[in-house]
């Protein structure tokens, strides 16, 4: 089972995040189950999206407490809550920046963490700074679980026509950035 | 045909695959989403014909429900927590009315101190209202038991209430097989009233009985309750050949046949449960779970089939009665011989709080260990009730 | 040869004979073939004003809808009068969930029959004034803003007479019951307290809403017959007066309602679509305590020492009715 792990804020899409990966998923012929956490959260205020993703159907109800995968929609949470806590010994971080790992402090955990400028990705493409879609992109080049192209299947499903195809280009090259560091990475 | 869909939105498709011809909705969370779905269904004319009225409380939505149910009409609406208490004086009136109301409650606590997460103290306080109580395991359960509840309301004429837990199943998407519209219809004949408000044939529904007659109509409310637990099992077998897939009907055993402890639950906790034993089996625990779907009526033959000879029972309650215990361990102890066995009440996941694999197995360690005593709070933090103390005590 | 003046009315009523009119302009009560909705063997008391006017309602109702009528009941001393178990005097379907609920109870049976497609019956919700003005308001005030196609009927007997005579929401000021006694300084109901439920019914700005008394049965009548001929949601306010917790006797109930609409303490009115569009004129106009000397429930007015100041305020309560609702300004 792979768990994934969505911090946001109210209004950025959070929920809906953690629901296209569970599509996405579901296109590939997997079991997916995607849940909130469930607050009362008004606008601005940070929340906290799950998703599993299993080769079986998935009982287990728990909040995900140990993410393989944890994606951080707004950077100023890495300052306000633990955003990384329990993440897997293996796990890996995406988090919205345009800045570099190094430049945001987070420099250790052995290059598990990466940065995509997914706000901007969407400001160009969408015209809106709604940087889900295209975080889902760049996961997508992280995990291998869950191939760009599902992603674009559930983005398209879910906001047809021009808004769909807004964000199906927000994610794909969120996609390519993402693989491109993975790249540089594995050759440093 | 499978769909990855959020729980709401699976029990909104097939209540409207059970074509209500009233629906009423008043919104509380964690239940507005269903009825929401259901506007939407309506208003754009895939469910029709239907009338969704938007009323002004819950009391007015269960009202409005018996309205239309006497009018012969199938009616459904959806609540939780404190809005399942401010239609309680309905509820008690839609059962004695014997109408076949069908009705989602997404699980909820009740305030105060106001709480909007996942138990089941909404429901369970609503144990002797005459409903029909039915709780779903998870998203599938949900919607394929709201199709049983409208053939079995209607066959019993009595009303009907599917649990989910609220958020946990009500929010999560997972992938459900949504009941196929040409099976239900097989499945769900025709409204067919036994009463009907009708020109033609006046009746008089609702009239006033005395001491005389007070005692039978309500041993007749019983004898319809213990006629629903054969009914159940029956509509699930037929579910199964209808839908090429099982429905619980009013328990679901899980490892219980080899089990030395078995656990009772009702919801979605089960699935946690069912993997945390199955950590534990590895491990040569023999433990076994049995799920509740069917509440009300309180299943007690299939329940004493199930466990068995198993030694020890401990019940994981979502709610409990102040000043006695568990609610579930209370019926269990009324309804079965607990002589010769040891029977534990957890009560967990009050308020929303998370029942994880770790806690469980904790508790499941103790019990089997023995060591377990007969009323345990789940995770109780004494930090904080020191902390409360001391703030009484200032 | 002196002329002598013929009187047609009796009982002091200006209400003419029904034999003296066209068979079309007759009551519905006159006709032999009426469905008696409400039939004989009830348990009412004697002098009941709602018995009488539910009667009145319903033949008119049923005949407006030639019958295709149902009918939904709050709790209450009709509804507990009407069905003894094993036994019911409603000859139309007839439906009884709750105190509090009756309008949406109402609005239920009405969704349903929009559903069905039945359109051809009609329904009729109906209560005492703590049914409607009080516990049930907040259903009543729905269905009025949904506008659903029920007609409710508030029979206002002006207090919780089923339960032992309580105060309610249009009990009025100075009248005793029995959680307002006629006791200490200010005895009976406070002043500046209540509601008028069919002002706030028009506040909604519904079809059609209306008031009536017993007094007038031919103007009930009529007033059901013209609700029902409107669709949408319609009100329509009867006084009713109630010997047992008015404290009179039970031939005077009639007379009682009618020194109500006199002395302009009840005003007769009609409004649609919010506006007040016609109003009944006293014909012969007199002194709020003509009315309120025939009830006990005011004897503590009168007895040991006359209260001059209260039946002055009560006295101007009716005068500004009867300036609001243009009481005397037809013929006087």
């Amino acid at each position: 089972m792979f768990e994934v792990r969505i911090h946001g804020r109210g209004g950025q899409g959070v929920v809906t995040a953690a629901e296209l990966l569970s599509v996405a998923a579901f296109h590939t012929g997997r079991y997916a189950q995607a849940f909130p956490s469930f607050g009362s959260e008004r606008t601005g205020a940070p929340v906290v999206a799950f998703c599993r993703i299993a080769e079986r159907p998935i009982r287990l109800r728990e909040p995900v407490l140990r993410p393989d995968a944890i994606v951080v929609q707004d950077v100023t949470l890495l300052r306000q809550t633990d955003v990384l806590a329990g993440l897997a010994d293996d796990g890996q971080v995406l988090v919205n920046s345009g800045r570099t790992v190094a430049e945001l402090g987070l420099a250790g955990y052995d290059g598990r963490i990466f940065t995509v400028p997914a706000s901007e990705l969407a400001r160009a493409h969408v015209g809106r700074p709604l940087p889900n879609a295209a975080l889902l992109g760049g996961l997508a080049a992280l995990c291998h679980l869950v191939p760009l192209a599902a992603v674009v299947e559930a983005i398209g499903q879910r906001f047809p026509g021009l808004l769909g195809t807004a964000n199906v280009a927000a994610a794909a090259e969120a996609y390519h950035l993402v693989h491109a560091q993975l790249k540089e990475r594995s050759h440093a | 045909m499978r769909s990855q869909i959020e729980g709401s939105r699976a029990v909104a498709e097939t209540v409207a695959r059970c074509r209500p011809q009233v629906v009423c909705a008043y919104p509380i969370s964690p239940q507005t989403h269903i009825v929401e779905a259901l506007s939407a269904l309506v208003k754009s004319g895939r469910l029709a014909p239907c009338e969704f009225v938007n009323v002004e409380s819950e009391f007015a939505a269960m009202s409005v429900a018996i309205g239309a149910s006497a009018a012969g009409a199938r009616a459904y609406t959806a609540t939780a927590s404190q809005g399942l208490l401010y239609m309680a004086e309905a509820l008690y009136n839609a059962s004695g009315l014997g109408l076949p109301i069908v009705m989602t409650v997404a699980n909820r606590a009740i305030g105060a101190p106001i709480n909007i997460w996942n138990d089941h103290s909404d429901a369970m306080s609503q144990r002797d209202c005459g409903w029909i109580q039915l709780y779903a395991e998870d998203n599938q359960a949900a919607a394929d038991l709201h199709v049983l509840a409208f053939r079995l309301a209607e066959e019993l004429s009595t009303p009907v209430m599917v649990c989910m837990d609220g958020f946990v199943l009500t929010h999560a998407v997972e992938s459900v097989e949504l009941p196929g519209a040409t099976e239900v219809d097989r499945y769900l004949p025709r409204f067919q009233p036994r009463q009907l408000l009708d020109p033609d044939d006046p009746v008089t529904i609702g009239a006033m009985v005395g001491p005389e007659a007070f005692t039978e109509v309500r041993y007749l409310a019983h004898a319809t309750q213990l006629a629903a637990l054969a009914r159940i099992a029956t509509l699930a077998t037929e579910f199964r050949a209808t839908f090429g897939r099982p429905v619980a009907g009013l328990v679901s055993p899980y490892r219980c046949t080899d089990a030395d402890t078995v656990v009772i639950a009702l919801g979605s906790v089960l699935g946690t449960l069912k993997d945390t034993v199955d950590e534990m089996r590895v491990d040569g625990v023999p433990l076994g779970v049995l799920g509740l779907t069917a509440f009300r009526p309180f299943p007690a033959a299939a329940i004493a089939g199930a466990i068995g000879d198993a030694k020890r029972i401990v019940v994981l309650e979502r709610a409990f009665a102040p000043g006695v215990g568990g609610i579930v361990t209370a019926d269990l102890a009324a309804a079965l011989p607990v002589a010769g066995r040891t029977v534990h009440t957890v009560v967990a996941g009050l308020g929303g709080r998370p029942v994880t694999r770790a806690s469980l197995r904790d508790a499941l360690t103790a019990a089997a260990a023995g060591t377990l005593g007969p009323l345990t709070f789940l995770d109780l933090d004494e930090r904080l009730l020191r902390h409360t103390a001391k703030e009484a005590m200032a | 040869m002196t002329p002598t003046r013929v009187k047609f009315y009796q009982t002091g009523s200006f209400a003419v004979g029904n034999r003296l009119l066209p068979a079309d302009l007759r009551a519905v009560q006159s006709d032999p073939t009426r469905t008696n909705s409400l039939t004989s063997g009830h348990r009412a008391c004697q002098g009941c004003g709602e018995a009488l006017a539910a009667r009145y309602v319903l033949d008119a109702a049923m005949r407006a809808s030639k019958g295709r009528l149902v009918t939904v009941n709050a709790t209450g001393c009709l509804e507990v009068f009407s069905t003894p178990y094993p036994e019911t005097s409603w000859r139309v379907p007839w439906l009884h969930s709750l105190f509090g609920n009756a309008p949406a109870v109402a609005s239920g049976v009405a969704a349903a029959l929009k559903a069905q497609s039945r359109t051809d019956i009609r329904v009729l919700g109906q209560g005492g004034d703590g049914g409607t003005v009080d516990i049930g308001f907040g259903a009543l005030s729905g269905m009025f803003e949904r506008g659903d196609d029920v007609l409710y009927v508030c029979y206002d007997n002006q207090g919780y007479m089923n339960t032992g005579v309580q105060r309610s929401g249009a009990t009025p000021p100075a009248a005793r019951t029995s959680t307002t006694q006629a006791v200490g300084p200010e005895p009976g109901n406070v002043f500046g307290q209540g509601k008028s439920a069919p002002l706030i019914a028009m506040a909604h700005e519904i079809p059609y809403v209306a008031t009536a008394t017993i007094a007038d049965l031919r103007d009930l009548e009529y007033k059901v017959e013209r609700a029902m001929a409107l669709h949408g949601a319609r009100y329509l306010h009867v006084l009713v007066p109630c010997p047992l917790g008015w404290g009179s006797t039970a031939g005077q109930t009639v007379a009682i309602a009618r020194l109500a609409t006199q002395s302009g303490i009840f005003p007769v009115f009609e409004a649609e679509d919010g506006v007040l569009t016609a109003s009944t004129p006293i014909r012969r106009h007199v002194p709020v305590e003509e009315y309120l000397r025939l009830q006990a429930r005011f004897r503590h007015l009168f007895e040991p020492e006359r209260r001059a100041d209260v039946i002055d305020r009560i006295q101007a309560a009716a005068d500004h009715n009867i300036e609001r609702f243009h009481l005397l300004s037809g013929e006087g």
